[in-house]
This record gives structure tokens, C-alpha cells and sequence, in this order.
């Protein structure tokens, strides 16, 4: 039952408590902090994706007028690794890069220029080794390993059913192959801290971080500190997406060990360039999908296998994957299932969380499976999805049953009437061959909601009504944009019957407010908002007790509304909440609650892949309307209808803003953009190269809010920021199928994609990860001596005219891959 | 490195400066008169995160050397408030849900202005070729372009 017309500020599109810093330029990102005598701190990077650190020569750069301290690994205190689940990515690397990102030496100076030339006085000796770049051949027990024995570091597995008489029950299988490529975050605001030495012993990090206790636990294991020595402060955040975590762990841990070498602050600040060399990216996955179905379009069997890139370090994958073998048989009916994915390493940018974490590659082969099946046994996308798709009281592939609404039909028929899907998608797949085609396509899904079995939990958040009645509020959910605070501001403004403008929402401090987790998982509404509510209600409790004994009357029959306290038979207002405020300080009340809200329980069995994954899910569908042009392949999305469940809209403004951001994402994934990697070597740095959708791409999106509040959420919210990311590129593939009758395999559908069926190769003499192969396993090869005039000479056995003399041992080696290289062009 | 003299108004302050021929518009206003509104996204022009009016116009400052200003009139987004009031503009971000984790939105408002200034009451295309060098990861644009377009209706 909707509760909507008895709230004053829930549902409504109340302005953002953090809007007016943003208008007016007050609002401070971490590059905005300044404090005075700060150093500059820099970072020298690997020069090979994967080598083995010989020397590390520093002596040079020490002697840079204005540079105060250089350390590489061996000055560092405590723990030299970090990892949230696997402790491995290096802080510094020591014996070995793992990657271009890797960090090798840090530096701080006066200016950052002196900080630049000291880095280039660094002199660092390498022995390259092969580099792994696909996942599948990682694998294989022969490739040579990057962590450890063995490459693969993550096996997850569903079990339901037998697939094999799924399989034998079956008219027909289907059987696709699948690809996704690396996404780069693109946050607008790269990463920035400032780290200052606190009064007490210890540090007091301010920057653009994601996930503060995480952050915190790496930093003081680093530092050898308590935690109560490490204070971790969000400066406003210019967006993250998932993408401010790990990233952001190792500049903290970096900048804090120079600044406690310095004693001085120290300022990190990374280029675009620097940003995406070392940021983590969403995982490439390769899906294979097998399904076993009868001419009805019923499914028997459903047998998935995926290989996800974990790139050099362990990171997210170990959850993200995790979720993506909990969702990938999509939200329909199949009583026999076998999901197997891995996790792998490469010496690729490591991946980690993105929007989505796991969701959105699954959900493309489910979806362009889902429209394989109809056009084969002659349905609509729109009738199979409604006949295989869940209800309430479904049994999921892991068991679980699903006992909440279950609107996935409801989101499904909202859409599709929105734009008279089936008429259109009939009308297009008939008509003749033109230039320009136009397609219609439908996906939806289904997802757990916050981090489920993935482990604790829980959310505190404070509130603290002042004398004078103004209130601040803090949690330890963050802000990145999402706009977390204004909706745990609502939530306390509604529950305390005051207006917005009085809440002043401060960023998150470690030190100030309990371990919460991460901001991630789409938590921060369902999570915080309950937190919020808990406090609200403390705080309330004691106004109102303190209103009785002033008026005399039964608490029951008080309430506390549009900043006032009210008699609710007569209506009459008997205080201010400013009065009464001032009347608990009075009478030596606290008006401080805190409120704390741990999840319901989830349940998983690792060994057979069974269990009540998430506490509850949200539903979703997404439709697409393009239009190809034939002859260039370029696709421009006309319309886009996104329907999602929230459970209830906290702020109707920022849900929209949600899912318009989350679509316009989603769009990029599915036609523009790709972060290439060669071979270890990123091919693109900025935004001149990876290409962001602009004003110019975005469609017209119709957003259709459903709400059928759940009741383990605050006011029946449940959570927008990931579903509304993770349907854009199916439903546009789907379109694209529509359109042309050719099915896209892997994204991004780019031009070439869309008009060839495959991507172009780059021109030979560019290195092709093939040539690039051969030319590392040459240098593999190579011999090196020490000449008695103290030169180094090297050739390559078997290889005429392939030799090299230098100065150094490092340059010799240069000198003879430069060689190798002209001699195999 | 020789120092240039140079006189310039920001935000109707005039200034005086002594600057390194080699500084960035957008270094001076961040760094050294701590203008730090106007926002360092990519630096070779294509977030549009830096964007500041110089006479009126819209322009990267990550690609305008310093002394290029010399003579010229700035706006950045501290200017837009006038005698404590919010800049329509302002307001209509903060009331169509324009702003998000907030790194475009000065760059978007003086593009915006810009776009204004010439045409107040501009169709949606119109919009979204004026702020087609400003990316937004979080929005998709469309609350934006409804702010811009609402401004004089």
C-alpha cells in the first residue's frame, strides 16, 4: 500500500543538500585543499608490464635540490601489500611489476616540477618476462605465472538440478560465445589527496575516496598504526562509480608514508594520464552459454562458463564475479543449471568494482540469448521474456525463493506499452533494406540488493539537533554524486517533521563515525536511509517526551511537523522545534541519535553454489529504439524507455538523474567505448582517445519510476545507481539485431563491429599482440655480458645481426629490442 | 624565466599580476589566486571541466597561456553569484536536479552562459551543441539541458 500522500518531504524532489557548494564553486574536491609548506609527492611507474626489478637506483634523484625523501618498498613500515580479499597488489612494487601501473619509487619535493625531474633520475634495471595479456591462454599451466602457482585465483560455482537431463529433455541447443571489453571508470575529477601529519602521531588523509574504512585498515597496516592514528577524510567526490577504492587506497598509503617521512603535508594529485595507466577497470569477461530448449521456448538447461580478466591483482574479482554467477542465468526459470566462472590474472590493469559489478556483462549474453531463443522458436522478445521470467514465489538458480513482490512482468509491460514495443519491433524487422535501418530492442533483469552474501553488513549514521533546532547530520555512507546525503537527509527531515534547509550534512571522517563498509552495491539508500531512520527515530523519542512533559500531553497524541510540534486531534501548533529543541538542552536531554541497521540475513554455500544470496531484489527493463546507418555502421540511439522497481522513490529528482546517467553509461558500453590494452601497453590515456557519450549522443529517456515499497527498506526504498547502469547496452544490441538482422557478439558495437562483424586489426608495423609475443619471447632469449671496458654487450642466439652495446645494462637492452623490432618489421 | 606583467578583471576584480610566461589560465586561477571553482579534468581540452568565459566567450583555460588574458575580462563560475543572490542559471541546476557529484557543473554553467548571453531562450539541440564539450558522467545530460532550457521560461 503506498504511504505517498501522508509524507511531507519523502518521494518529493527535494534539492540537494550538497547543490549549493556545487553552483557556486565552494564546494571542495581534494584537489582543492591546500595547506601551506605542502610537498608535491609523485610516482615512478613500471616501464614493463612484467619484469623483474633488478636494482633500484635512487642516489641520483636524492640529490635534487627541493626533493625531501625518495622511498621505494624497503621503506615501508608495515605491510607492503593491500587487498580486500586477497592481500597482494604491491604498494610499491619490490621484486616485480605486474603491470604498466605499478608503482616502483615515490618521491616527494618543494614543486612538482622538481618532483618530475628527480622521478626521471630514478634508475631502475629490469629483466622483462613474458607478458600475459588473454585470460583463457593464462590458464593453461604452461603460462608463465604472474601471482603465486597458478593464474586462476577465483572459482565460482552454481549447481541446481542435473544439467545432462536438462540437456536430454531439450528439442534443441543453443550455444554462443560472448565478449566484453575493459571500461574505464571516467569519473570527471581524477584522484587527489592531501596528507597531513596529525598532532598526536600519526596521519590525517583528505581525498577523493570512495571507501574510507578499507582505505583506513590498508593505510594503517602500511603505516604500522592503530587505526585511531589514521584519519581518512572524504573531500567531495567528482564522481566514482565504483572506481574510487583501490585506486585511491594505494595514493593514500603513498602520500601518508611521505608525509610521515617528511613530517611535512604532502599533496598527490594524478594527471588523466596517470589515472588511467594505473586505475582498475570494469572486467573484460568471455561467456560461454549453452542452453538446452524446447520448441515452446521453454528452457531445460542452462550451462555457463565464464572467464573474467582479473588483470595483475586480486582486487574485486573475487566479488564481482560472485555476483555475476549468483545473476547469470537472468531472472527466468530453469530448473537445471551449471554457472562455473573464473577469475584469472594478466598482466592487464587489474580489475575491480564498476557500476554494475558483475551484472552488466552477464546481463548482455543473458539478454541476447533471451532474443536468440524467441526469434528461434517464434516468439516476440516480449513473449518469451514473459513466459520464462520470474514471479513471485520463484525458486532462483541458487535456490533462493523469492518471497518479495516480484515486479519483473510489471517493469516488463510498463516499458514495452510506454513505446508500443511489439508493434515497432514487428514493423522493423520487416522492412526493406535501406541505408538507414531503425531496430527496437528490450532487455531486462533482476538483482540482489547491497552486498548480500558477500559479507557484513551493516550502517551507522548520527544525528545531532543543535539548541537553536538546526541539525547535522553524518554516516558513514559517502557521498560521490549519488546523492546518499540528501537522501539520508530526507529520511531524518521526515521523521523529525522539519524542513530540509536545516540539515547540514558533513562528509564522512574514519574518526568520527563507526566502520560502515563500503558506499557500494547500491547500499546507500536501503543501508544509510535505515541507519538514518533509526536516528531519526531516537531523536524524535526524546523531542517528544520532553513535548509531553511541557504540555501535559500524551506523547501519542504529539507529533512533530512542518517545524513545529503539533497536536494532532486540534492541529494546533503548541512549540516551535526550535523551543522545543532548546527546551531538551534545558531539561539536560540528549537530542543525538545514533542509528544503526545491520542487514537481514543472507546465506551462501561456496561448495555447491546454493544459498539466499541478497535480502532483496530489484527489477528492471530497458528498451532501445536506433537507427543504423548500413553503409558506416554508425548506430544513433532515437528514444530509450528505462522502467525500473525502487521500491520507493526517496527523491523522485535524483532516482531520475540515476537512471538518465545510468543509461547514458550504459550507452557507452554498448557502442563507444573500450580501454584497448596491447600487449600490457594501454592504448588509450585521455579523452581525446577514449571516447565518453556527450550531450550529442544521450536519446530522449523516459523514465518510468515503479514503486512497490519493501519492507526491509527505509520507507520501502530499495536502490537505483547500478540497475539503472546495467540494461542500456542489451537492449541497444538488441535493437541493432532488430535493424540489420546481425547479432553483435562483443562489445563495443563500434562502426566496425556494426559494419563488418568484427574489429579491425591494427596495421602490422603498430605491433600486433602476436609480433609482440614473438619479439618478448626473442628477448627472453638474449644473452648479456660485461665487456672489460665496463660496457654491456648482448645478442640473441640464433638471430644474425641482432646485437647491441651500451653503457648500461638497461639501455643494452633497449638498444636490442630496438634492433629485434626493425629486424622482425 | 622572465616574468610578464599583465592587467586583467576576474569576476569584475581587477588584478595586477607577475606571472611565468608558461603558466595555464587555469593553473593561474587555481593555484595562484585560488580560484579553485574552475576544475582540472583533463587538461588538454576535451572535459570542458575548465571552462571560463574570457570576454564573453567559452573557453578551455587548461589551453590558454596566462599572459593571454592580459587586457581581457574573466568570468569563472565564483562569479556568477551577484550581491549574494544566485545566478538564475545556479538556480535552475539546483532545482531540476542538475548537479550530481558536481566536477562539470562550472564548466557546464559557463557554457551555458555563454550560450544564453548570445540566445536566451535557446531550442534543445541548441543546448546540447553548447555543452557538447562539457562531459558528465553522472547525469546523461538530460536535467541539464532542462535547467538551461527553463532558465528564461
Amino acid at each position: 500500500m503506498s504511504t505517498q500522500n501522508q509524507h511531507k518531504i519523502i518521494g518529493k524532489s527535494e534539492c540537494r543538500v550538497d547543490a549549493w557548494g556545487k553552483v557556486t564553486g565552494r564546494a571542495k574536491f581534494a584537489e582543492d585543499y591546500n595547506v601551506g609548506h605542502q610537498l608535491w609527492g609523485k610516482v615512478l611507474r613500471a616501464k614493463h608490464p612484467h619484469a623483474k626489478i633488478l636494482k633500484i637506483d635512487t642516489s641520483k634523484a636524492e640529490k635534487v635540490a627541493g626533493v625531501e625523501a625518495v622511498l621505494t618498498a624497503k621503506d615501508i613500515p608495515g605491510s607492503k601489500v593491500f587487498g580486500i580479499v586477497v592481500s597482494n597488489q604491491a604498494i610499491l612494487a619490490e621484486d616485480k611489476v605486474r603491470y604498466l601501473g605499478d608503482g616502483v619509487a615515490l618521491i616527494a619535493a618543494k614543486t612538482e616540477e622538481i618532483a618530475d625531474e628527480a622521478l626521471s633520475l630514478i634508475e631502475v634495471e629490469y629483466e622483462p618476462l613474458l607478458v600475459v595479456t588473454d585470460p583463457e591462454e593464462a590458464m593453461n599451466p604452461e603460462t608463465i605465472k604472474i601471482h603465486g602457482d597458478d593464474n586462476t585465483f577465483v572459482h565460482h560455482k552454481v549447481r541446481k538440478g542435473d544439467v545432462d537431463k536438462g540437456f536430454a529433455e531439450a528439442n534443441f541447443i543453443l550455444e554462443k560465445k560472448f565478449k566484453t571489453q575493459f571500461v574505464e571508470h571516467s569519473y570527471i575529477e581524477p584522484e587527489a589527496v592531501l596528507a597531513e601529519p596529525a598532532e598526536q602521531g600519526g596521519v590525517r588523509v583528505t581525498g577523493s575516496v570512495q571507501n574510507l574504512f578499507s582505505t583506513r585498515r590498508s593505510t594503517a597496516a602500511a603505516l604500522n598504526l592503530p587505526l585511531n592514528k589514521v584519519q581518512i577524510i572524504q573531500a567531495t567526490l567528482g564522481g566514482s562509480f565504483g572506481g574510487k577504492d583501490e585506486a585511491m587506497t594505494s595514493m593514500c598509503i603513498r602520500a601518508a608514508l611521505l608525509c610521515l617521512k617528511t613530517c611535512k603535508p604532502v599533496k598527490m594529485v594524478n594527471t588523466r594520464e596517470e589515472s588511467m595507466l594505473e586505475s582498475y577497470k570494469r572486467h573484460p569477461y568471455t561467456l560461454y552459454y549453452k542452453w538446452g530448449v524446447k520448441n515452446d521456448g521453454t528452457i531445460t538447461a542452462m550451462e555457463i562458463r565464464i572467464i573474467a580478466d582479473g588483470g595483475a591483482y586480486a582486487s574485486m574479482s573475487p566479488f564481482v564475479t560472485w555476483r555475476s554467477v549468483v545473476q547469470a542465468t537472468g531472472p527466468y526459470y530453469c530448473d537445471n543449471v551449471k554457472t562455473d566462472i573464473y577469475a584469472v590474472y594478466t598482466n592487464n590493469n587489474y580489475t575491480g568494482a564498476m557500476r554494475g559489478f558483475g551484472s552488466p556483462q552477464v546481463n548482455f549474453a543473458i539478454e541476447s540469448m533471451m532474443d536468440i531463443l524467441a526469434e528461434k522458436v517464434g516468439k516476440d522478445p516480449l513473449e518469451i521474456r514473459l513466459q520464462n521470467g520470474f514471479e513471485r514465489g520463484a525458486i532462483t538458480a541458487t535456490g533462493q525463493n523469492l518471497e518479495h513482490n516480484v515486479s519483473l512482468k510489471e517493469v516488463l509491460q510498463k516499458a514495452t506499452a510506454e513505446i508500443n514495443f511489439q508493434e515497432k519491433w514487428k514493423k522493423y524487422r520487416s522492412e526493406p533494406n535501406t541505408q538507414k535501418k531503425r531496430g527496437i530492442g528490450l532487455a531486462c533483469s533482476y538483482r540482489g540488493v547491497s552486498l548480500g552474501a558477500e559479507g557484513t553488513d551493516a550502517v551507522g549514521t548520527i544525528i545531532s539537533v543543535q539548541t537553536d533546532g538546526s541539525v547535522i547530520v553524518s554516516s558513514g555512507i559517502t557521498d560521490m554524486g549519488q546523492g546518499a546525503q540528501t537522501q539520508m537527509s530526507q529520511i531524518a527531515a521526515e521523521v523529525l517533521g522539519i524542513s530540509m534547509d536545516r540539515i547540514q550534512f558533513l562528509n564522512t571522517n574514519t574518526s568520527r563515525v563507526p566502520d560502515s563498509g563500503p558506499t557500494v552495491a547500491s547500499r546507500g539508500t536501503i543501508m544509510g536511509g535505515s541507519a538514518a531512520k533509526k536516528a531519526a527515530e531516537i531523536v524524535q523519542a526524546t523531542l517528544l517526551t520532553t513535548a509531553s512533559e511541557m504540555t501535559g500531553l500524551d506523547v501519542q497524541s504529539l507529533e512533530l511537523k512542518d517545524n513545529y510540534l503539533i497536536d494532532i486531534e486540534s492541529g494546533q501548533r503548541l512549540a516551535s522545534f526550535n523551543e522545543l529543541a532548546a527546551e531538551c538542552f534545558k531539561k539536560g536531554r540528549p537530542t543525538y541519535g545514533f542509528g544503526w541497521h545491520k542487514s537481514p540475513k543472507t546465506s551462501w554455500d561456496e561448495d555447491h553454489g546454493q544459498g539466499e544470496a541478497y535480502f532483496t531484489w530489484v527489477y528492471g527493463a530497458n528498451i532501445a529504439e536506433v537507427e543504423v546507418d548500413t553503409e558506416t555502421g554508425k548506430v544513433d540511439v532515437l528514444n530509450f524507455v528505462s522502467c525500473h522497481d525502487v521500491g520507493k522513490a526517496i527523491n523522485r529528482g535524483a532516482v531520475l538523474g540515476q537512471i538518465y546517467g545510468g543509461v547514458a553509461m550504459g550507452l557507452g558500453y554498448g557502442l563507444l567505448e573500450e580501454f584497448e590494452i596491447e600487449n600490457g601497453i594501454p592504448k588509450q590515456l585521455n579523452f581525446d582517445e577514449y571516447s565518453l557519450p556527450t550531450s550529442m549522443d544521450v536519446p530522449k529517456i523516459k523514465a518510468i519510476v515503479v514503486e512497490n515499497e519493501d519492507a526491509l527498506g527505509p520507507f520501502g526504498a530499495k536502490s537505483i545507481g547500478e540497475p539503472a547502469n546495467e540494461l542500456a547496452a542489451p537492449a541497444i544490441i538488441n535493437a541493432i539485431y532488430n535493424a540489420t538482422g546481425k547479432r553483435i557478439y562483443e562489445l563495443p558495437a563500434n562502426l566496425e563491429r556494426v559494419l563488418l562483424g568484427h574489429k579491425l586489426v591494427r596495421p602490422k608495423e603498430r605491433g600486433s599482440v602476436l609480433k609482440e609475443k614473438d619479439i618478448q619471447a626473442a628477448m627472453h632469449r638474449a644473452v648479456y655480458e660485461l665487456l672489460p671496458d665496463g660496457t654491456f654487450y648482448a645478442e640473441i642466439p640464433g638471430l644474425q645481426g641482432v646485437y647491441a652495446n651500451a653503457k648500461s645494462l638497461e639501455e643494452c637492452r633497449e638498444q636490442l629490442q630496438e634492433v629485434l623490432e626493425k629486424e622482425v618489421a | 624565466m622572465k616574468k610578464i606583467k599583465i592587467s586583467t578583471t576576474i569576476n569584475s576584480k581587477k588584478y595586477y599580476l607577475d606571472i611565468n610566461p608558461n603558466v595555464t589560465l587555469l593553473d593561474l586561477l587555481r593555484d595562484e589566486l585560488g580560484l579553485t571553482g574552475t576544475k582540472r579534468g583533463c587538461e588538454i581540452g576535451e572535459c570542458g571541466a575548465c571552462t571560463v568565459l574570457i570576454n564573453g566567450e567559452a573557453v578551455n583555460s587548461c589551453l590558454v597561456l596566462a599572459p593571454q588574458i592580459d587586457g581581457k575580462e574573466l568570468l569563472t563560475v565564483e562569479g556568477l553569484m551577484a550581491e549574494g543572490k544566485l545566478h538564475p542559471l545556479q538556480q535552475s541546476f539546483m532545482d531540476h536536479d542538475a548537479v550530481q557529484c558536481g566536477f562539470c557543473t562550472p564548466g557546464m554553467l559557463m557554457s551555458s552562459k555563454a550560450l544564453l548571453d548570445e540566445n536566451p531562450n535557446p531550442a534543445e539541440e541548441e543546448i546540447r551543441t553548447a555543452i557538447s564539450g562539457n562531459l558528465c558522467r553522472c547525469t546523461g545530460y538530460v536535467q541539464i539541458v532542462e535547467a538551461i532550457g527553463k532558465v528564461n521560461k
